[in-house]
């Protein structure tokens, strides 16, 4: 479904990455590996569409992303070090605004009920300024489950997460692979899914 | 998509309001330096209102101009913004209308008022208004691709004052030009065509350089 061929990225001087290639089909999972800064966050962005590789294809279907465009942007959903949560909006304000400008408007019964997936109920009127890190990275997990994304990118998911939430996360990529969807994720904990279509990518 | 994300950025803007309220102030004050400086006389007061008053605007616009990408930039939701199944060019649209109901419109208000201090008529009052409602969304929309292409940059703001005051120059000669017109008793129609041409071109245009500055500033 989503491939790469011969991927290069360059930051600045440094290549970080050379003639990467590698596939990910429907229900399978990568988890992307590799020491701080070998270039994982890089991949991420360049497999979603935000960054340019220096050379090679990142191919969806068999089609170059970057003709795609916003066609691909549809069929994935990207989780990045920052939640893109904002301060001054409450909980349940937050995920109904951020799905609303996504495309897929949420009533406020059903915003609830995806809260309560997450267990922000006690928090959905809090402004998302109080909230903790974990609270606010479960905030930001809400957007994989509205965004009805086919190819989930995730980086670092586990950051700043409790167990209860880890568990949480684990759940739902099990979930995701198993409705035919794929993942990405870039982690430096052990994801221990059950799914056996998990394949490992290592970055030097 | 659209509405949601206009509609975010005014309860942002409802929540920050203090950052505003500093635009407006900022414009009052500047504009009553003047006759505070320059001294009573009626005639010379007159003379200079036109341009007084447009180029307090284009200041006070200028200094809201980074509130247009910033924080989205710094908690990550621009990035959530150009990867939106929908086109770039359309979230730079919404954005822009947003910030100019939030930093120009209020400017296009209070502006009448602040002319009464000059002494203007009540006939170039209501041009004051006309041009300011034609003029400000031009520089909500050419200064959001200075916004975009200093984002993350030190010193962001002195940037922008350089990429973008030069493109304010037409808006500013139309704009003063037909305050000025309706002064000496001349028709600001031709300044005011003018300035809604030059609207409608940078409405069609500078979304679409914007959009391209902000996938460069979000790689």
């Amino acid at each position: 479904m989503l491939e790469a061929i011969n991927v290069t990225c360059v930051r600045g001087t440094r290549r970080l990455f050379k003639d990467l290639n590698f596939a990910v089909a429907r229900g399978e999972l990568i988890e992307l590996r590799g020491p701080n800064g070998s270039g994982k966050t890089s991949l991420l962005r360049i497999l979603c569409g935000l960054a340019t590789p220096a050379a090679g294809d990142v191919l969806w279907d068999g089609t170059n992303i970057r003709s795609l465009g916003e066609e691909y942007s549809a069929s994935v959903a990207y989780l990045g070090h920052q939640n893109a949560v904002k301060d001054e909006l409450t909980a349940i304000e937050n995920l109904r605004i951020s799905s609303g400008v996504a495309g897929h408007a949420l009533d406020k019964g059903e915003a609830q009920r995806v809260l309560a997936q997450v267990g922000l109920t006690q928090q959905q009127n809090l402004p998302a300024r109080v909230l903790s890190a974990g609270q606010r990275r479960r905030l930001a997990m809400t957007r994989l489950l509205t965004a009805n994304a086919t190819l989930w990118i995730l980086d670092e998911v586990l950051t700043s997460l409790d167990q209860a939430a880890m568990g949480l996360s684990r759940d739902f990529m099990t979930e995701h692979l198993k409705n035919g969807g794929a993942a990405i994720v870039a982690t430096h904990q052990d994801l221990n899914l059950t799914a056996s279509s998990v394949k490992r990518l290592q970055l030097s | 998509m659209f509405s949601w994300l206009v509609w975010r950025d005014l309860i942002l803007a409802w929540r920050r309001r203090a950052d505003v309220l500093a635009t407006v102030f900022f414009f009052i004050i500047v504009t009553s330096l003047f006759p505070l400086g320059i001294g009573p006389e009626r005639e010379t007061l007159k003379t200079i209102a036109p341009g007084v008053v447009w180029v307090a605007a284009l200041l006070a616009s200028m200094l809201s101009l980074g509130r247009i990408f910033g924080n989205d930039y710094q908690d990550g939701t621009l990035e959530q913004l150009v990867l939106t199944p929908q086109p770039t060019y359309l979230v730079v649209l919404a954005k822009v209308l947003a910030h100019w109901i939030v930093s120009e419109l209020p400017l296009v208000v209070i502006a009448p008022v602040l002319g009464l201090q000059f002494g203007l008529s009540e006939n170039s009052l209501v041009i004051v208004i006309a041009s300011l409602l034609l003029g400000t969304p031009v520089l909500s929309v050419i200064g959001s691709i200075g916004a975009a292409l200093t984002l993350g940059l030190r010193a962001a703001n002195v940037l922008v004052a350089l990429l973008v005051l030069p493109l304010y120059i037409p808006v500013l000669i139309f704009g003063s030009g037909a305050v000025q017109a309706s002064l000496t008793g001349a028709s600001p129609q031709a300044w005011l065509l003018l300035l809604a041409a030059t609207l409608v071109v940078s409405l069609v245009f500078a979304p679409w350089a914007t959009s391209a500055a902000l996938k460069i500033s979000v790689e």
